[in-house]
């Protein structure tokens, strides 16, 4: 018994090593992955905290920089001419955090907010009291507040009178940041699980072999799976708008054409990648590794759940030509902010470039047995 | 002309699938690649289908080339690959118009080729919930949808029992009436002689032999057989003398004979009156007809289901 259990085992262990593309994604992807990861979250220090300054005065704004810097008043500040000031706290205390500050006015800290670029903004009026404006259901805001008003206690800048207005507004709040965010994951995951996996599961079939023996064309067969799923998408998007509308009513601020365009943008970009995935891949082990080591990255990276503004600078303009950052941008500036046709044209050009690029390589290399 | 293969050659990583095949098979003629596994008999087919590429050599179906003319030839070939598994929650009736769609035909030619399949009765049904035999129709059914001009099935009937063997014979055998070319491979003698007017034997990538069912058994030498297994140890059988008798084989240390007979029914009662006489007793006797496997068996040193 232990014998057959023995080479039941060990022939299993053989045809484990014996395919390399399963071997790699069992023991190498997880590696890379923690690689990635490890360098993205392990030195939280390291994140950039973005707090936008708020005054309407225009003297106020002006004389923000040497405001903060008599506030803050550390030798590790750094004041840019832009209105920056970078300041890093709590090197040895284990609570280290750096923040950017940036004077706006309060129009211009709505939008950075609705982007993503600012965790929460401070007011203050003339007697230099300070208020707090975030909202309160976001964790990353809520914890950069919490970090800044330590920091200033230690300062001992906390003898101003400080005080919490929590931001619950229809635009500015988390859920009017997440939802478009998510929007454009479902995009995303409905193109790579559903054409590139789909794919792949007819390849093992071998129907994709006797489709292709007919004489339908190529090209038309992959479209059609990517149409297909498009439209399933479209109602999927249809579905989750209808709940947000009436559970957190979130509405369409910009134009619909400009929705229209991003969404069939978006929806060619990952068509597109979708079938370069699976233009090669012979096993489910092997698509399933594939379709994750595109996901996940953009998963952490591109601000579907929090900002990517909080990473470091270098990192910024790849993280923007990333699918799925463009297309969580183009999503988030329409719904939220309401941005037109104009200022979708360049992503999706950008979007409808990467798709076509993936479609003619995938089409070129594709396995078809 | 409908297939022509000239000095063919595949081999993948150390394995020559194929080695300098040569095959030419007229229009409406039925043709079988016999066989056993690993022959290379799907490695062809699937050079002629278009599927892979022969590293050497020149494939010509209906005097045109894969490269310079796939459009064309996709109409015009019909096939069935070894396994196929179609969409499981399609039903046959939609699976057949699907690929129907793709060569433009009518719904009317679906309706036909139900009828043909003998699968009217399932064209509502899921394929996930049809049998293996009636799986095999249905890519039969689909094989046949465009009326090819050559068809080309890869071992149609494998893994079904006999009764759904038999009844994919009969569609098939109703269907070569029409003179479509059939290019079918098996590892089943009785398949390639039931359906097939020529048989060329494969093993190891090459091709061993040629010809009608009775030029092979030729080839082979004339006569039936009586294989017998003496029970007794080391017994002594002088069957060579007998009447009728062309050649005896004969192993003492199993008990195991062979007799090649001109006519069974001559030889047989001489034969047991002599295992009588000898006071033997016969723990198997089998007459029968030469088969394909016999001459597979002669020229390979296998059998052919091996």
């Amino acid at each position: 018994m232990n014998n057959i259990l023995l080479r039941l085992v060990i022939s299993q262990f053989k045809i484990f090593f014996r395919e390399p593309g399963v071997v790699f994604w069992s023991f190498g992807f997880p590696i890379v992955m923690a690689w990635i990861l490890g360098i993205a979250f392990a030195n939280k220090g390291e994140i950039l905290r973005n707090v936008a300054i708020v005054s309407e005065s225009p003297q106020a704004l002006s004389a923000l920089p040497q405001w903060l810097h008599k506030k803050t008043g550390t030798v590790n500040t750094e004041l840019s001419t832009e209105a920056e000031l970078e300041w890093e706290v709590g090197q040895n205390s284990g609570e280290q955090a750096r923040f950017r500050f940036r004077a706006m006015t309060e129009e211009e800290a709505v939008l950075a907010l609705k982007r993503g670029k600012i965790a929460l903004w401070i007011e203050t009026d003339s007697e230099s009291n300070l208020s707090y404006r975030f909202d309160p259901d976001n964790a990353e805001a809520r914890l950069t507040y919490l970090l800044l008003e330590g920091a200033f206690r230690q300062q001992k800048t906390s003898e101003l009178k400080a005080e919490v207005r929590p931001l619950t507004m229809v635009g500015i709040r988390y859920v009017d940041f997440l939802v478009p965010g998510l929007m454009a994951m479902s995009i995303m995951n409905a193109c790579l699980w559903g054409i590139g996996w789909n794919l792949i599961e007819l390849r093992i079939k071998k129907l994709l072999r006797r489709m292709v023996a007919t004489p339908l064309k190529k090209s038309i067969f992959l479209i059609s799976h990517g149409l297909n799923r498009m439209i399933l998408s479209a109602a999927e998007m249809l579905l989750l708008y209808i709940f947000a509308y009436f559970y957190f009513d979130i509405s369409i601020q910009g134009s619909l054409s400009a929705l229209a365009l991003v969404f069939f943008s978006g929806y060619c970009a990952f068509s597109g990648i979708a079938v370069l995935i699976s233009s090669r891949v012979q096993n489910t082990q092997s698509g399933n590794g594939m379709i994750n080591v595109v996901t996940m990255p953009m998963f952490i990276l591109s601000g579907v759940f929090f900002s990517y503004h909080n990473f470091p600078d270098w990192l910024i303009p790849y993280v923007e030509v990333l699918p799925l950052t463009m297309l969580t941008n183009s999503l988030r500036g329409i719904i939220t902010e309401g941005i037109g046709l104009a200022q979708v044209i360049q992503p999706s050009i950008g979007l409808f470039a990467i798709g076509a690029f993936c479609f003619s390589l995938g089409l070129k290399f594709y396995r078809w047995h | 002309m409908a297939i022509e293969v000239r000095n063919v050659c595949k081999s993948f990583k150390d394995v020559d699938a194929v080695r300098n095949a040569n095959l030419r098979v007229e229009s409406g003629e039925a043709l079988a690649l016999l066989g056993p596994n690993g022959a290379g008999k799907t490695t062809l087919v699937e050079m002629i289908e278009g599927v892979q590429i022969p590293d050497s050599g020149e494939i010509q179906i209906l005097g045109k080339s894969w490269k310079n003319d796939e459009h064309f030839l996709r109409q015009e070939i019909g096939l069935a690959l070894q396994e196929t598994r179609f969409q499981e929650r399609l039903t046959v009736e939609e699976t057949l118009r699907l690929f129907a769609s793709f060569y433009q035909l009518k719904k009317e030619r679906t309706n036909e080729v139900l009828e043909i399949i003998q699968l009217e009765s399932k064209r509502k049904t899921w394929v996930v919930e049809l049998s293996g035999g009636q799986r095999q129709r249905l890519a039969l059914g689909i094989a046949i949808l465009p009326r090819p001009r050559i068809l080309i099935l890869d071992e149609p009937t494998t893994g079904l029992d006999p009764n759904a063997r038999r009844d994919l014979w009969k569609i098939l055998e109703d269907f070569k009436a029409t003179g479509t070319t059939l290019l079918l491979t098996t590892h089943y003698m009785e398949e390639a002689e039931f359906l097939c007017e020529r048989i060329v034997m494969l093993d190891q990538g090459k091709i061993l032999a040629d010809g009608t069912l009775n030029q092979l058994l030729d080839k082979f030498g004339e006569g039936d057989l009586i294989e017998y297994v003496i029970t007794e140890a080391n017994p002594s059988v002088e069957a060579r003398a007998l009447c009728g008798v062309i050649s005896s084989n004969w192993n003492n240390e199993t008990g195991h004979g062979l007799l090649t007979v001109n006519s069974i029914s001559e030889t047989l009662p001489a034969f047991l009156d002599l295992i009588k006489s000898s006071a033997l007793t016969l723990s198997s006797l089998e007459c029968r007809r030469r088969t394909l496997d016999d001459l597979f068996l002669a020229m390979s040193g296998r059998h052919l289901d091996e």
